[in-house]
């Protein structure tokens, strides 16, 4: 287990590096920083002064080196436009996406397991036909148009639910702030939630009933229900938990995937979270805050994998074995 | 005067009955200030907050006039010197009384600011006369010593002087990282920021001890960025915000035709050109093929068909009310003409060229550039275009790497001399003149004006010395021109006066503001 832990562990900071030397090609071409940082008649002198103080013109690997160096020591940069630390000003702007996500998140999980169950036990009723037809739609329309369609019918349209932001928000301690013990918070949770699972739910509802029905197929199952357990434990526990293996693994991949997303749903719904604020970073050629996004969202995806591959390990001896040559 | 002082008194009459309930304006821009400091860069934005926490001097009225705040009243004493009366009793938010010294300090950090200290080179020191007189004092004689005052927000002198808990000194003027003006801001403003998480929420607090009584009726403002034009439209009509800045052109005839709210829009001064390089190409140095390609860009039917007449056709670079605007000069398509001078001029059988324009830069700049080629291939020019985000764009523009480009300017001065002075003049590295020339255009006669209007203080002669500038650009086809863009805002019906306090710079004056 140990020689598993280094071994992963080892191909992590590798990736965190390859993502950290991607960030900084991507850095040179988004633009000019200095071009968003001055006004449009600031002489070309007065800006390459500028840029040189900031040690853009420096070459190329020692730029990556230095911010290496510094990554080390926890300091990903200054923020051009915030002029504050970049991590800082992440880390401000995190719990706005967990929020997110884990609204997200739990709407998937509460959602997908009994549709993807039901479908799977009753394939032919109309609900269950309703339920996979609606999936298709779901996923086959972009995040972005499904927000703003939402925007129309609930806010413009009906008037039921506020068109962006977070609302009214409570300190949960310091550097957290919570939408979710106000009414306002949790009303605007609502519709960047429901876009954001729009993506997620489909696929997993199509993964659970399809896993479902293959368990279902199995002798053990066959012989459970001729053994005259109750059906819901049948399903339940025979049944849906064997079906959890792939979907653990999967969740753990999508949970990135979700992260990507937050990026388009925060943007329409000016949701303030890490993703709206990368692609006005990308828009300002804020390059530091974008390298020092990547680098932390590459953290995160990193660890979430890593801690989902060791868990697995743990549930399921076979993986080790094969890893170990 | 007459016509700005109605104004004030509709405003005035407007203003009274409403003055009894205190207000909350939602306010939506596409982008927040990016700093408390007015002085950290020359932007929109920037002044928009100007003129939300300080006073200029003086301000533009909506008729391009000079309205007096924190200056009375001022008279010329010389060629050189301006002396300003100020207002006796006004007090920053931070409770410091406002004081000539002020002025000074602030013209003096002008100078140091990386943005502003071009618009500033002209001017010397000022000098405090007494406590409530201060001499304005340029170095040569300058005609545009007042439109400058416009920018002149005086700041808390005794608040920003000294060190902070860093020990860094109040006064630095820094653009990427911490610095105390960053964050804090005493001004004589109608409002202060009580607030403020950048990127996400301001909210700006009436003061109390405001010295102009004739205000609106809004006492809380608060300013969300919302970056999306969709959403920011979405959430006018939804009523979450109550005033929106700017109106995307595809949205407005939702907007007018939606009860409840109201569409305002003004000409503009932002104009929108082609600039064809003659050092990249020797065809344009030609003034008949540079003539052939403005004769045969129809920029009326741009108007029409892709700006919805949201924008008005130019033929030089000075809108209406400008002193170098020139009645006579009107937009000149004329396909059979165009075809003709590149006959004339040896170039019947066309060319290839390569064009530049920005994608996210100006409104439809990329729409307008693909039918700007597709007719200019009329005329058998071929053009290669390519665009790109306005991140990336300014350096490949810097760097000539297309022998077209696109530009739009403003002039900051809100004088013609300034476009003259960045996109026609000779590009000289060492003066900064024709930073943004990228045609090479170079005409001795058009600098020689143009650097004698800067001193003349007569204001007849000034306007003929700029309007035959006008006269030889357009004459000589020194750039291809397009349109001037319109501005637009949203609000809510609510906002009773919301035409009045919006204007050609884009500075909307919430202070007069009047809410339902």
């Amino acid at each position: 287990m140990f020689a598993f832990f280094i071994r992963r562990v080892t191909q992590a900071v590798f990736v965190m590096l390859v993502i950290s030397l991607i960030g900084f090609t991507i850095k040179q071409s988004v633009g000019d920083p200095l071009r968003e940082i001055t006004g449009i008649s600031v002489s070309a002198a007065e800006r390459d002064a500028l840029r040189e103080k900031l040690g853009l013109n420096d070459p190329f690997l020692l730029q990556w080196g230095r911010f290496l160096a510094r990554a080390l020591q926890g300091d990903l940069g200054n923020s051009f436009y915030f002029k504050r630390p970049a991590l800082q000003v992440i880390l401000s702007k995190a719990p706005a996406t967990l929020e997110l996500v884990f609204a997200t998140s739990l709407l998937v999980v509460l959602l997908s397991i009994p549709i993807g169950i039901y479908a799977a036990v009753r394939p032919r009723a109309w609900l269950a036909r309703f339920f996979m037809g609606v999936s298709i739609v779901g996923v086959s329309i972009p995040v972005f148009l499904t927000a703003i369609l939402l925007i129309y019918v609930f806010s413009v349209g009906l008037g039921w639910l506020p068109s962006f932001g977070r609302g009214e928000l409570v300190t949960l301690f310091p550097g957290w702030q919570s939408g979710y013990f106000t009414s306002d918070g949790l009303k605007h949770l609502i519709l960047p939630s429901i876009a954001l699972s729009s993506i997620m739910l489909p696929l997993f509802i199509r993964l659970i009933r399809a896993e479902m029905k293959e368990v279902l197929e199995t002798d053990y199952i066959k012989y459970a229900r001729a053994k005259g357990l109750k059906p819901g434990r049948v399903l339940l526990v025979h049944g849906f938990k064997n079906t959890l293996l792939p979907v653990i693994t999967v969740g753990g991949v999508q949970l990135g995937t979700l992260i990507a997303f937050t990026i388009l749903t925060e943007t329409v719904f000016q949701w303030q979270g890490m993703g709206a604020m990368f692609i006005e970073a990308v828009d300002r050629a804020d390059t530091s805050l974008i390298v020092a996004y990547l680098v932390f969202v590459g953290a995160l995806f990193v660890t979430v994998n890593t801690v989902v591959d060791l868990v697995y390990g743990l549930v399921n001896p076979m993986i080790r074995i094969a890893g170990r040559k | 005067m007459k016509r700005f002082l109605l104004v004030l008194l509709a405003a005035a009459l407007l203003a009274c009955p409403a003055l009894a309930g205190a207000k909350t304006l939602r306010l939506a821009i596409d982008a927040d200030p990016v700093s408390l400091d007015p002085h950290v860069q020359l932007s929109g934005g920037m002044l928009q907050y100007s003129h939300i926490v300080f006073d200029p001097l003086v301000r533009w009225t909506k008729a391009m006039d000079f309205e007096p705040r924190l200056a009375e009243r001022w008279e010329r004493l010389d060629p050189l010197t301006l002396r300003f009366f100020l207002r006796r009793g006004v007090k920053f938010h931070s409770g410091n009384p406002f004081t000539a010294k002020d002025v000074v300090w602030t013209l003096e950090r002008l100078k140091r600011s990386q943005d502003f200290k071009g618009l500033f080179e002209p001017f010397g020191p000022a000098v405090a006369v007494d406590d409530y007189t201060v001499d304005i004092i340029t170095t040569k004689p300058y005609g545009l010593t007042l439109n400058m005052c416009t920018y002149i927000f005086p700041m808390d002198s005794v608040f920003y002087s000294g060190t902070d808990e860093k020990g860094l000194p109040k006064d630095a003027i820094v653009k990427t990282e911490h610095s105390f003006a960053n964050e804090h801001a005493s001004g004589t403003g109608r409002y202060f920021v009580e607030s403020r998480e950048q990127g996400q929420k301001w909210v700006f607090k009436a003061f109390a001890e405001y010295w102009d009584k004739n205000t609106g009726n809004v006492d809380t403002i608060v300013l969300t960025p919302i970056s999306e034009d969709a959403t920011r439209l979405a959430a006018l009509l939804a009523g979450d915000v109550d005033f929106i800045m700017p109106v995307p052109p595809q949205d407005f005839d939702r907007i007018e035709k939606t009860k409840g709210v109201q569409l305002i829009t003004m000409p503009g001064s932002r104009i929108i050109t082609f600039q064809p390089n003659q050092k990249r190409r020797a065809e344009f140095k030609d003034a008949r093929v540079r003539q052939a390609m403005v004769y045969a860009v129809n920029n009326a039917g741009i108007v029409q068909k892709i700006m919805k007449e949201r924008a008005t056709a130019a033929a030089q670079n000075s809108p209406r009310g400008y002193v170098g605007f020139v009645e006579d000069l009107q937009p000149r398509f004329d396909l059979e003409r165009a075809k003709a001078l590149m006959k004339a001029a040896g170039y019947e059988k066309g060319f290839t060229v390569s064009m530049i324009a920005p994608n996210n830069r100006y409104v439809n700049d990329e729409k307008i550039a693909e039918a700007v080629v597709s007719m200019l291939s009329k005329i058998n020019i071929k053009v290669e275009l390519k665009t790109m985000p306005k991140a990336q764009f300014w350096d490949e523009f810097d760097a000539q790497v297309a022998d077209i480009q696109m530009i739009g300017w403003h002039a900051d001065t809100e004088d013609s001399a300034n476009y003259f002075e960045f996109l026609y003049m000779c590009p000289n590295k060492e003066t900064g003149y024709g930073q943004y020339n990228s045609g090479n255009y170079c005409n001795p006669r058009v600098d020689e004006l143009t650097l004698a209007s800067q001193s003349e203080t007569d204001p007849a002669k000034r306007a003929a010395m700029l309007q035959e500038v006008e006269r030889i650009l357009y004459d000589e086809a020194a750039f291809i021109p397009l349109h001037w863009q319109m501005l637009s805002w949203a609000g809510s019906d609510k906002l009773k006066n919301a035409r009045e306090i919006v204007n050609i710079m884009d500075f909307p004056y919430f202070g007069n503001l009047v809410m339902e």
